[in-house]
C-alpha cells in the first residue's frame, strides 16, 4: 500500500493532476464562498448541467476533441443558463428554484440529443466526451492538465484583484450602487468567474457533481468563521483538500470515477465541521449547554439554600 | 401491439404522470428537491438491487422511496441546523449520488445497470423489457410501472386533493386549522420519488426533471385555477412526449433528450406568448398603460 501511494505520488503526470484538481479545489471553494453568501448556490449546479450542449456544439462545430475549444463552448452556453436564469425570473411569476431546475434539465436534454449526433459522426467516438458527464482526472494527461491548473491559477488570480468590489455587491448591493460601482458588469463577472471555473472542473468532477464541489467546502468553512476573508480562505482549503484527496483515492482503483471520491471527501469535511467547529458546530453547542444548565442548576440550587436557611431562621 | 405505440404510451404516461406530480412542486418552490430527489433515486435503486439481489420493480420502488424521503429529511434537517435551503439540497444530493456512482462502479460486474442508461434512460428498449404480472398478458414492464404509479397518485392526490391545495398556498393557514402539513410534505416527496423511479427506466434521472418541472411552469403561466394547472400540465406532458418522439425519429436523436427539449421549446412559447402572463403581453400592456 506504501509503495503504492509512493508510486503514484512520484509520477510526473500524477503530480500535475494533484496540482491541478489542487488549484481547481481552491478555485472553486473560494467561488462557491461567495456564491453561497449570494444565495446562488444552485446556480453553479444549472451551468455545470448547461455546459453539456455546449462541449458538444463546439465538438460538432470545430470537429475535433481540442479542450481548449471545447471548454469555449462550454463557457458560452454556461454563461446563457444563467443569464436565461435571471431572466426567468425577473419577467414572469416562475419563482427561482422552478426556473432553476427548468433551465437545468433542459439545457441538459438537449445535450443528450447532441450528444447522440456526435456519437453519429465518425471522429466522435464518444467515448471521450463521455467522460465529461463523471470526470476522469486520473487519466488527463500533458497540457490537458496543464491548462486546467493554468486557468484555475488565473480564476483565483482575477477574484484575489476584485474581491474588495465583490464583497461589497454581495452584502450590500444597493450600497455598491451608492458607491458608483458598475454592479451589472461586476454581476457579469462573477458570473464569468463561476462559469468558468464550474467548465474547468467538469473533466476532472464531471457536470453532475461539480455543483458539490462549489457548496460543500464554503458551507463546511461557514462554520467556522463569521469574516468573509477567513471563510473564503478556509473554504479554498477544504476545495484542494477534496480534491487532493479524491484524486489519490480513484488512482488506486481501476475505473473508479474521480468526482464522486471528492464529492465524498468534501461531504467529510462538512461533517466534521457541522459537528465539531468551535462555537457553532452542533457537539461544541451541545456541550457548552449542558455546561451551562449545570451552572443554572447550581445558581439555584444556592438560592433554594438560601431561601431553606431564611426560613430556618 | 406495435413497437412504435408501445414507446408512444409510456412515454405519454410518464409525462401525464410527472406533469400532474410537477404543479404541487412549482406551487411548493420544490422543484430543487425534486431535481435532488431525481438523483438520489439511482443510490436507491443499487441499494435496492444489493440488498435484494434482483431487479424487480417492487424491490426499485420501495428503495427509491426510501432514498427519497431521506433526502428530503436529510435536507429538512441541515435547514433546521440553519444552512439555507439550496446549499442543504446542494450538499445531501451531491453526496447520496456520489455514493451512489461509487457503489455502481464498485459492484459494477453485479449490477445490469449502467449509469449512462440512468441518467439517460432507454426508452428504446422498453417494448422488449416484458413481465407477466398475475393473470395479465406479458407487458412492457416500464408501462406497468408507470400505470401503477398513475394511479396511486390520482388517488392520492384525489383523496387529499383540498389538503394539498391548501398546504401549497397558506401553509400557515393549513398549519393553524390543524392540517398535518409535515406529513404531506412526506406524502409528496413519496409520490415524486415513485413517479422519478417509475419514470427512471424510460427517461433517466436528469430529464425526468424537465418532465416535472416544465410542464407544470408552462401550466402555471396560463391559468390561475389549481384544477385546469394540473389539466393543462397533464396535457403539455403528453403532447412533449409525443412530438418529442417524432422529432427524435426524423433526427435519429435521443428520445427521452428530445422530450425534454420540447419541454422547454413549450415552455419558452408560453413564456412569451401566455395571453395573461407572457412577456409579450405584458410589454403590451404596459405600453397601455403608459399612453392612458
Amino acid at each position: 500500500m506504501n509503495d503504492l501511494l509512493r508510486m503514484i505520488l512520484l509520477d510526473a503526470n500524477t503530480q500535475w493532476v494533484l496540482i491541478g484538481t489542487m488549484l481547481l479545489g481552491i478555485a472553486s471553494g473560494v467561488l462557491g464562498g461567495i456564491a453561497l453568501l449570494r444565495k446562488q448556490s444552485l446556480i453553479g449546479d444549472a451551468v455545470a448541467h448547461a455546459a453539456l450542449p455546449g462541449i458538444c456544439i463546439a465538438f460538432l462545430l470545430s470537429g475535433e476533441k481540442s479542450l481548449f475549444v471545447l471548454l469555449i463552448g462550454a463557457t458560452i452556453t454556461g454563461l446563457l443558463a444563467a443569464y436565461s436564469i435571471q431572466f426567468i425570473i425577473s419577467s414572469s411569476i416562475i419563482k427561482e428554484d422552478a426556473a432553476i431546475c427548468l433551465v437545468l434539465s433542459v439545457f441538459f436534454g438537449f445535450g443528450i440529443v447532441l450528444l447522440t449526433k456526435v456519437s453519429q459522426t465518425p471522429s466522435g467516438n464518444k467515448s471521450g466526451l463521455d467522460d465529461f458527464i463523471f470526470g476522469q482526472a486520473a487519466s488527463l494527461v500533458g497540457n490537458d492538465v496543464k491548462l486546467m491548473a493554468g486557468a484555475a491559477a488565473v480564476l483565483i488570480f482575477i477574484t484575489a484583484l476584485i474581491f474588495k468590489e465583490l464583497k461589497v455587491l454581495t452584502f450590500d448591493p444597493s450600497f455598491a450602487k451608492g458607491l458608483g460601482l458598475p454592479t451589472g458588469l461586476l454581476n457579469f463577472l462573477f458570473l464569468s468567474l463561476l462559469v468558468a471555473a464550474v467548465v474547468v472542473g467538469i473533466q476532472a468532477v464531471g457536470v453532475i457533481l461539480m455543483a458539490a464541489l462549489l457548496i460543500t467546502p464554503a458551507i463546511a468553512a461557514r462554520y467556522w468563521t463569521n469574516s468573509l476573508s477567513k471563510m473564503i480562505v478556509i473554504s479554498g482549503i477544504f476545495g484542494a483538500l477534496s480534491g487532493m484527496a479524491g484524486t489519490l483515492i480513484s488512482t488506486l482503483g481501476e475505473g473508479l470515477p474521480t468526482g464522486p471520491f471528492i464529492v465524498v471527501t468534501a461531504t467529510a469535511l462538512f461533517l466534521i465541521s457541522m459537528l465539531f467547529a468551535p462555537e457553532r458546530g452542533l457537539v461544541t453547542k451541545w456541550i457548552k449547554r449542558i455546561a451551562n444548565n449545570k451552572q443554572l442548576r447550581n445558581n439555584k440550587l444556592l438560592q433554594g439554600e438560601k431561601r431553606s436557611g431564611y426560613h430556618e431562621l | 401491439m406495435s413497437y412504435e405505440s408501445w414507446i408512444l404510451i409510456v412515454g405519454s404516461l410518464a409525462g401525464v404522470t410527472c406533469g400532474i406530480t410537477g404543479c404541487f412542486l412549482i406551487l411548493r418552490k420544490l422543484s430543487m428537491l425534486a431535481d435532488a430527489i431525481s438523483h438520489t433515486v439511482l443510490l436507491g435503486i443499487v441499494l435496492a438491487f444489493i440488498v435484494s439481489q434482483s431487479m424487480s420493480g417492487i424491490y426499485m420502488l420501495i428503495g427509491a422511496v426510501v432514498v427519497g424521503l431521506l433526502t428530503a429529511v436529510g435536507v429538512q434537517m441541515l435547514h433546521h441546523a440553519g444552512i439555507q435551503e439550496d446549499a442543504s439540497i446542494g450538499v445531501v444530493f451531491t453526496f447520496l449520488f456520489a455514493v451512489g456512482v461509487i457503489l455502481i462502479t464498485v459492484f459494477a460486474d453485479d449490477v445490469h445497470l449502467d449509469v449512462d442508461h440512468a441518467l439517460m434512460g432507454e426508452i428504446t428498449f422498453v417494448p422488449w423489457d416484458l413481465v407477466q404480472w398475475g393473470f395479465l398478458p406479458e407487458l412492457p414492464k416500464a408501462f406497468l410501472m408507470l400505470s401503477t404509479v398513475l394511479v396511486i397518485n390520482l388517488v392520492i392526490i384525489g383523496l387529499f386533493y383540498k389538503e394539498l391545495k391548501i398546504t401549497s398556498f397558506d401553509p400557515q393557514m393549513a398549519a393553524a386549522i390543524g392540517l398535518p402539513v409535515l406529513l404531506i410534505h412526506y406524502l409528496l416527496m413519496g409520490l415524486v420519488s415513485i413517479t422519478t423511479v417509475a419514470s427512471f427506466d424510460s427517461v433517466g434521472a436528469i430529464l425526468v426533471v424537465a418532465m416535472l418541472i416544465a410542464p407544470g411552469a408552462s401550466a402555471y403561466l396560463l391559468t390561475n385555477k389549481l384544477s385546469i394547472m394540473l389539466l393543462l400540465s397533464a396535457l403539455i406532458g403528453v403532447s412533449a412526449a409525443v412530438i418529442g418522439y417524432y422529432l427524435a425519429s426524423w433526427l435519429d436523436v435521443s428520445i427521452s433528450g428530445s422530450m425534454a427539449t420540447v419541454n422547454g421549446i413549450i415552455f419558452a412559447l408560453v413564456f412569451l406568448f401566455s395571453p395573461t402572463k407572457g412577456l409579450l403581453s405584458r410589454k403590451f400592456t404596459m405600453k397601455k398603460l403608459k399612453m392612458d
